[in-house]
């Protein structure tokens, strides 16, 4: 038996590999099978979000929210209405406040979905994919009858909603909630004790609590560590107050936990569905100021005060007053967050969007490390890295 | 702000002393602007003191604001678990001073300097692996300064001849417009002209 020294060498992963969920360039290096180190590059989806949403109005920059994390779009919005809410001063209407809770926790379960599934394939099981996108092939025909768009839906604006619910949505989307349990129970049947799925991802790419906050982890992923902390619960915003649901959490912070706190969110998520359904108030879905939000088409008919405040909005949009906040919401993927510099004029002046993929990314070295190359996509598909958010 | 953001307040300036330059209690959020060369020690005093426990740094990022001096901002925004707050750090610098980095007390700094040195060319001293991120493998410039234009200085095409992407300087076939909507007509004064004198005469 003779003696060969072996020597690390870089391998390239990405930036076009179906496991790497979008353009993800890794270059790891490798020891034989086991990862030293990995870098990862980023910035090949950078479309300069932030510096195009200086140049727009406050209105025409909801949508590009839609376009970070496209899987979750409405969450983003969500977001970003709750920036400019907070530095005009406003606060949306109770059913404005029930539709956006209600469409945050679709989005939710349509993110978590699409993850699990995802990651389901990375690591072998090929049928999760096929079962769980057709369900959120639901989740988005909820999403086109409300706002007429499946993904990139515009519908959260600062000071409420576009527009309300049509007739018999509530009553769809109540009767989904029933018949989605199935496939919730033959997804947990394919996934949750299956040999194959454990030992691809029970302890690989474990994180504990400490490490997890000092790397500037949130959402599920934080929560799979063992730490408590949900903004919904914490610092609650439009009706979560008024909810009763759970956090889950989970204890090893490694890929399986990630897995297990997502299953069980979509319960929870489930149960902010039914109860806003349940408890929906009526009224306006927009505040009542037309300085903020439009008049409704049938008045613009017959007022022309109403037409003038149209046109006003459409083309000049409103003024910010001056100042500056912080504001995040409990997205899918974790804490999303935007940092709103107003400077008394009709667009933004500076956006910073604090996506939660950017901060879970940059962990993949501390994740990876000493682990095999097979297991780099398990972690990658645990994280939840969507490459809108993460490039902006 | 409500008032155990107000005591916070008073306690940073009490136990940072010198580091302090100004605290902003004019919004909803408590915002902090503090030495540039006392941030490491600014940040560990706040992860650590029992009264603040910001045990994380949600997002770094830079903001410019060219008519300043000192034109750039660095803009720490960091979350307490325990006492679920939220503060805001602040400190200036321009395109020659460097700031010192942050990476050895939190972690998650790492990129979002290298993304601030990316975007704006603040530069990070001690930082392990100050590279550009968002941006091109070779891009020159920092797009997120207001000098440096929304359509950018160069554009990228696949060239057929030389079977790779080519870059070659930006034309646009329609001027890039932008509407200025600032009205001199916007808004009435709150002292409508000649009003001045009837309140002067009735102090007279």
């Amino acid at each position: 038996m003779t003696e060969h020294l072996i020597q690390n060498y870089t391998m390239n992963f990405g930036p076009q590999h179906p496991s790497a969920h979008g353009v993800l360039r890794l270059v790891l290096e490798m020891d034989g099978e086991l990862i030293e180190r990995a870098d990862p590059h980023v910035g090949l989806l950078h479309r300069g979000t932030e510096k195009l949403i200086e140049y727009k109005t406050y209105l025409q920059a909801v949508h590009y929210f839609d376009r970070l994390d496209y899987v979750s779009p409405q969450n983003q919005e969500h977001a970003f209405a709750l920036a400019v809410e907070r530095l005009l001063g406003v606060e949306a209407p109770p059913r404005a406040q029930y539709l956006r809770t209600l469409y945050a926790e679709l989005g939710r379960i349509g993110n978590h979905l699409f993850t699990i599934c995802a990651f389901a394939m990375d690591i072998g099981a090929m049928t999760p994919m096929l079962w769980g996108f057709e369900e959120r092939e639901r989740l988005m025909e909820f999403n086109e009858r409300v706002c007429g768009a499946r993904l990139h839906m515009g519908y959260f604006r600062p000071g409420g909603v576009t527009q309300d619910m049509p007739a018999g949505l509530a009553d769809d989307i109540w009767a989904w909630t029933e018949s989605f349990q199935d496939v919730m129970k033959d997804l947990e049947a394919l996934l949750t004790e299956n040999r194959i799925f454990k030992q691809r991802s029970v302890d690989i790419g474990a994180i504990p609590a400490k490490d997890a906050l000092d790397l500037g982890f949130s959402g599920p992923c934080l929560r799979a560590s063992g730490v408590p902390w949900d903004l919904r619960k914490a610092q609650p915003y439009d009706a979560y107050d008024q909810m009763d649901f759970d956090v889950p959490v989970g204890k090893a912070g490694d890929c399986y936990d990630r897995y297990v706190v997502r299953m069980y969110e979509i319960q929870e998520s489930l149960k902010i569905v039914r109860q806003c359904l349940e408890r929906m108030p009526d009224g306006p879905v927009k505040v009542d100021d037309r300085k903020i939000a439009p008049p409704p088409r049938a008045e613009m008919k017959s007022s022309m005060e109403a037409l003038i405040h149209h046109f006003k909005l459409y083309t000049e949009g409103y003024h910010v007053p001056a100042g500056e906040t912080y504001t995040a919401v409990e997205a899918p993927k974790g804490e999303f967050g935007v940092y709103l510099v107003a400077d008394g004029t009709n667009r933004p002046y500076r956006c910073k969007i604090r996506s939660p993929g950017f901060a879970h990314l940059a962990a993949m070295d501390y994740l990876c490390r000493g682990h095999l190359l097979a297991d780099a996509v398990s972690v990658l598909g645990s994280l939840d890295i969507v490459f809108g958010e993460v490039d902006r | 702000m409500d008032s155990a953001l107000h005591d916070l307040a008073d306690y940073l300036e009490l136990a940072l002393g010198q580091a302090v330059l100004e605290i902003d209690r004019s919004g909803l959020e408590l915002s902090v602007i503090v030495q540039r060369d006392t941030i490491a020690r600014v940040l560990t005093f706040l992860r650590d003191d029992v009264n603040c426990q910001f045990a994380q740094l949600v997002d770094v990022c830079g903001a410019d604001y060219p008519e300043r001096p000192e034109r750039f901002d660095v803009v720490y925004n960091l979350l307490s678990l325990t006492h679920n707050r939220r503060i805001r750090i602040k400190v200036r610098t321009d395109d020659t001073q460097p700031v010192p980095s942050v990476t050895s007390v939190f972690g998650s700094a790492d990129w979002w300097e290298r993304e601030t040195w990316d975007l704006f060319g603040i530069y990070f001293v001690g930082h392990p692996d100050l590279r550009r991120i968002l941006t091109d493998y070779g891009f020159e410039g920092h797009p997120l300064r207001k000098d440096f234009p929304l359509t950018g200085y160069v554009e990228v095409r696949y060239d057929d001849e030389q079977k790779r992407v080519v870059y070659e300087p930006v034309k646009l076939p329609q001027e890039f417009r932008t509407f200025d909507f600032l009205s001199p007509w916007e808004g009435i004064p709150s002292v409508l002209a000649g009003d001045e004198k009837a309140q002067g005469s009735d102090k007279t």
